[in-house]
């Protein structure tokens, strides 16, 4: 086998893009469960609900496929909001609940589905520039995961200068840190826990977008991302730098790991990798130092 | 994912029967279970409808997981399964009957015109599990026969839509062709995947097993064309029990799937196969005495003429009840058709053993051993 650069340099883009994927996957639970830490078992059915936010917007309405992605956004935000009113609401100051709860969330959400639109796949058509290559010399990536790359980088942005510039961004990390002190200040905590889960839930949306377009639509296909997106949270620990680093070193490991060997063994090395630093550090790479509910 | 369409299309053949005076007289009653794709809930549907809804034959399963799952059960209550699909072979069970192309019958005829038209050069890729692995087994014997090179072989994880580092390895090998047996949704990703990393269909084909009708609509019209399927029916086979087929079956309540399916034309075969058995169950052994066991006797050589199965003439082996058959290869067109362009000589013999002629024969009876002793059930 040829072990000269310019492969390896194509594994470094190709790990690039897989990290991009997960993280884009992780990006709503990171902050649900950063904030509220509620652990949202039903976040792989809102990426499946936000890919067929997609597909409905484009085969009904006719809306081509970039504006699907504030479609899918505001749709899935608006159901997370639904389940945040009349369920998760109660069940904020028991994990163990919310856990269940959610799940059963998911069942429904699957099984809900399935019976409007059927178990066969949908089709989301992509515009004619995003199902091409772009080829830079020795590297190649497909023009969806260079959107899905800048989407992720977007994103980010947005959360970080919404967190961390402004007014209500001081409320969520005043809430996050402790629920109680931030009360007494005057900050309402349920709002800020409601907004919270509807943002998640609408970037889970963005990202079921995206997938839809990349791989397959079908009411089972979250299950596929939320082993990812999970963790990718645990590893990170749960703040947002941490989620971008545990998809950045799982993305380029998987890539690297799928070069050396194949995708299967890689996929068993990156998970004992995961196992071998959740031993040593079992709180996540960059653990939340501030009081834990 | 084509289950769904062979469950409608599974009651449409029943209704057919039916209204064409059913079994003797008696219409059949389909109990109709769905067991979402989980593998206990297959083994555990199995056990309902054998014990408590005590029926005569079970038509289903899709992946060799799926029949895996269940045939224990099947097996230690002496039931029998109808198995509209094709799989790997190398089981010799006396309670299936199956309808599908066995792996010996499926790329026989697909890598010789493969490596004739395209190059010796080819790439494989398969979902991680037992069907794909032993149809690459079979394969490379095949591609041993006509000359051609492997180049590389990589496997991903059921389910999986992650093709980068594959689609990489294929950048760097270069091959002529690449033979798949990828399946389900992880099939539609890697389709999409293969155009969107600039690849296309005139100058690396993908010559697939499993890639029909319906997963080339789920994946968009313009990532399957151009590119191959073996299978021994096709929608646009050109004949009249074919079209009499398609268009009933997409002008009934159940067509709503809008194509029909290599999968589809299996299961409603294996209906036809189910009447023709019980039939002569039932003449050789009277109505109240026919047992599951006597129908898969009497499957035995079970012939359906042209004029009931649309893929044309096919027959169930004696021995090890796979069905004779005649492989076709078609190629995606731009409207989503396949347009056949091969056909094979004549009926290829299903082989479940194949590729390991050191394990011995399946027969009727079970597994004929080298040494001459004959192992029962064997899976």
């Amino acid at each position: 086998m040829d072990y000269s650069w310019a492969p390896l340099m194509g594994s470094l883009v190709l790990g690039l893009s897989i990290a991009s994927i997960w993280l884009v996957a992780a990006l709503g639970l990171t902050i649900i469960y950063g904030t509220a830490g509620v652990i949202n078992m039903a976040h792989g059915e809102f990426i499946m609900l936000g890919a067929y936010a997609a597909y409905c917007a484009q085969a009904y309405l006719g809306t081509p496929f970039l504006l699907c992605l504030p479609i899918s956004f505001v749709v899935v935000a608006l159901i997370g909001l639904f389940f945040e009113r009349v369920l998760i609401r109660y069940l904020y100051h028991r994990p163990l609940d919310t856990l269940l709860a959610t799940w059963g969330v998911s069942l429904m959400l699957t099984q809900g589905v399935r019976m409007i639109f059927g178990s066969s796949p949908k089709y989301v058509q992509v515009p004619e520039f995003l199902s091409g290559n772009v080829s830079l010399g020795i590297m190649n990536m497909s023009s969806l995961r260079i959107l899905i790359v800048l989407m992720t980088v977007v994103l980010i942005v947005g959360i970080w200068y919404l967190f961390y510039r402004t007014y209500f961004g001081i409320k969520i990390r005043a809430v996050t840190q402790n629920r109680e002190m931030a009360a007494s200040f005057g900050v309402n905590s349920e709002r800020i826990y409601m907004c919270t889960f509807a943002l998640g839930a609408g970037l889970a949306g963005v990202a079921g977008c995206l997938f839809s377009a990349l791989a397959i639509v079908l009411p089972t296909m979250g299950s596929n991302y939320v082993v990812e997106s999970f963790l990718v949270v645990v590893t990170g620990g749960g703040p947002l730098v941490g989620s971008i680093a545990a998809s950045a070193m799982m993305g380029e490991f998987k890539s690297f790991f799928s070069y050396f060997f194949n995708s299967t063994f890689a996929q068993f090395l990156l998970f004992v990798l995961i196992v071998i630093v959740l031993r040593f550090r079992p709180n996540g790479l960059f653990a939340n130092t501030a009081v834990r509910r | 994912m084509p289950e769904e369409d062979s469950a409608l299309v599974m009651q449409y053949a029943i209704d057919e029967i039916n209204e064409a005076g059913g079994i003797n007289g008696s219409p059949i009653e389909p109990i109709i279970v769905d067991a979402k794709s989980d593998m206990n809930v297959y083994a555990q549907k199995m056990r309902e409808l054998i014990l408590r809804d005590r029926v005569i034959s079970v038509f289903g399963c899709y992946t060799s997981a799926s029949r895996k799952a269940v045939m224990p059960t099947v097996m230690s209550r002496d039931n029998l399964l109808f198995y509209p699909t094709c799989y790997e072979g190398k089981e010799c069970s006396q309670n299936i009957v199956c309808t599908g192309p066995l792996a010996n019958q499926h790329s026989q005829e697909l890598i010789p015109y493969m490596v004739e038209n395209f190059g010796k050069r080819v790439f494989f890729v398969g979902s991680n599990y037992v069907w794909p692995k032993e149809s690459n087994k079979n394969a490379r014997i095949w591609l041993d026969d006509a000359g051609g090179e492997l180049l590389g072989e990589e496997y991903v994880p059921l389910g999986s839509s992650e093709f980068g580092s594959v689609l990489n390895k294929i950048r760097r090998a270069k091959p002529d062709f690449i033979f798949s047996t990828v399946v389900g949704a992880s099939d539609i990703a890697f389709h999409r995947q293969f155009k969107q990393a600039g690849f296309n269909a005139e100058d690396m084909p993908i010559a697939s097993l499993t890639t029909g009708e319906i997963e080339t609509r789920a994946m968009g019209i313009e990532y399957g064309a151009g590119h191959f399927l073996s299978a021994p029916y096709f929608q646009a086979l050109d004949n009249p029990t074919n079209k009499k087929f398609v268009d009933g079956f997409l002008g009934s309540k159940y067509g709503k799937s809008g194509v029909t399916h290599y999968n589809m034309e299996e299961t409603y075969n294996s209906a036809y196969v189910f009447k023709a058995a019980i039939e002569k169950a039932i003449d050789e052994n009277g109505m109240e005495n026919v047992t599951p066991r006597l129908i898969r006797d009497a499957a035995a050589g079970v012939r359906l003429s042209a004029d009931v199965s649309p893929e044309g003439e096919v027959w169930v082996d004696e021995n090890n009840f796979n069905t004779w058959l005649v492989p076709k290869i078609g190629q995606c067109q731009e409207d989503g058709s396949f347009k056949i362009v091969k056909t094979a000589d004549s009926h290829v013999e299903p082989l479940p053993y194949s590729i390991y002629p050191d394990a011995g024969t399946c027969t009727a009876q079970g597994l004929k051993l080298p040494s001459g002793s004959i192992r029962k059930d064997v899976i």
